[in-house]
């Protein structure tokens, strides 16, 4: 079917910079990061809402970024892991994967630090059941989780402290 | 895996969105939270021209208690539900029914209407709404009608609400004096799509269940209501006796199917284990 696309105007806000850009109606939001605004630390998995690995915050809840447009961010904050490494808000996490060996390969690893600070926002005291729960829709192929959960637990546990 | 080209529009009423669809009549999807269409659109399942976008429609979303009735705007995020001290009080089985709709980041963002609309036969909701009798309130060109959860869920994806109409909202009685649910699911990975599921509803007096729903997902083309179990259990004590009465009576019930996931004789064995717990767990004290 003959269809003629026409491109539409996306304004929104990318770790505190605003970005103003025409863009294809069909274009995901996390190829749009990595693509036109070339940041590539939110992967492209499954690119069908399995595996968590494109996991970016809109308006400062977790999503996945294959399954949302571009176009859908019009007039939102957009976060992704470049923009929560830089503030230093998740450094702890990320000392904590780093010591614990909970990343080989690193391309879920943008995905788990974002999910895990988000359940670690929403509880402080998380149990391991809790934490496997919320991770579970980030797939981890090379760690077997052990690490991952360890590391999320560890963090929860100092920060309680802090 | 991309999706073939689509135009874009974002209304911001109700009747503007139903302008839209009935202007490209069938060649239109509503897009509401996204998190079936956009996998459908993605491995080009789906090629419509126009992705009408709800997500402005302010008034779409929401929950309120109005009489005997919650009203769930079909916007509504599995967020909100899951966190809603409305839901609950008063539609107790939503509540434990939303920890297993898939992942926190896809709760985000899903909505109630669009999981509803999308009827996929593995999801938790449509059972949910059939074993409560709710109404699904649907909009279109002629006006607002509701329709019984049962008799919107056709076949396979297919619903009764018409191309050209949006689904609006769902309404669901509030739980009854006495009345508890019950809710389980056995999938591979927390929060994927069930091998299979079950959802129990009833009036529990001590041990004693009547007025007793039970209603399978995952097993079927659409929710299905085990008939001859509800029987099975009708006015009945739940124990080891009724409940294997109950798990014999799923044999005609149910029409079980094989998959990737598992065997038609496995899921059918997984509807009577799973049916065993919810029956104990709804008469539990």
């Amino acid at each position: 079917m003959s269809n003629k696309i026409e491109q539409v105007q996306l304004d929104v806000d990318v770790n505190g910079e605003k970005i103003s850009r025409m863009i294809e109606p069909r274009l995901s939001l996390v190829d749009f990061l990595r693509n036109e605004l070339e940041l590539t630390g939110s992967h492209v998995g499954c690119e069908h809402g399995v595996c968590g690995a494109c996991t970016v915050l809109v308006d400062g809840v977790i999503v996945r970024g294959c399954l949302m447009l571009a176009i859908q961010t019009n007039g939102a904050e957009v976060m992704t892991i470049e923009g929560q490494s830089d503030s230093g808000a998740i450094t702890d996490l990320q000392e904590a994967f780093h010591e614990r060996n909970a990343l080989q390969c690193g391309f879920c690893t943008p995905g788990m630090l974002l999910t895990s600070t988000e359940l670690l926002q929403k509880k402080s005291d998380p149990s391991r059941e809790e934490i496997r729960e919320y991770l579970s829709g980030n797939y981890c192929r090379c760690t077997g989780y052990e690490a991952i959960v360890d590391a999320v637990e560890a963090v929860a546990a100092v920060r309680r402290d802090v | 895996m991309k999706p073939a080209a689509f135009n874009y529009a974002k209304p911001t009423s109700v009747g503007e969105a139903l302008g839209l669809l009935a202007k490209h009549d069938g060649d239109a999807k509503v897009l509401a939270g996204g998190q079936s269409l956009i996998p459908t659109l993605n491995m080009r399942l789906s090629t419509p021209s126009l992705l009408i976008d709800i997500n402005g429609i302010g008034d779409l979303s929401g929950i309120s208690v109005m009489g005997g009735e919650v009203r769930i705007g079909a916007l509504t995020r599995h967020v909100e539900i899951e966190n809603s001290s409305k839901i609950a009080k008063h539609v107790p089985l939503l509540a434990l029914a939303m920890p297993s709709i898939a992942h926190p980041a896809i709760r985000n963002r899903g909505t109630i209407g669009g999981s509803i609309a999308m009827a996929d036969p593995a999801a938790e909701l449509p059972a949910c709404l059939c074993a409560l009798d709710s109404e699904i309130e649907i909009t279109g060109p002629a006006g607002v009608r509701g329709v019984a959860a049962k008799d919107f869920f056709k076949s396979l994806y297919e619903t009764d609400a018409g191309e050209n109409e949006i689904l609006t909202a769902i309404k669901i009685p509030k739980i009854a004096k006495g009345y508890r649910s019950a809710f389980d699911e056995l999938a591979r990975r927390h929060g994927d799509y069930a091998m299979c599921g079950v959802v129990a509803h009833g009036k529990c007096d001590g041990d004693i269940i009547s007025d007793f729903r039970l209603v399978f997902f995952a097993v079927g083309g659409t929710p299905v209501i085990a008939t001859d179990a509800m029987d099975a259990m009708e006015g009945m004590a739940v124990n080891d006796e009724s409940i294997i009465a109950a798990q014999k009576a799923l044999d005609n019930d149910l029409e079980t199917f094989s998959d990737l996931h598992c065997s038609a004789t496995l899921r059918m064995h997984y509807a009577k284990v799973l049916t065993k717990r919810v029956l104990t767990s709804l008469v539990k004290p």
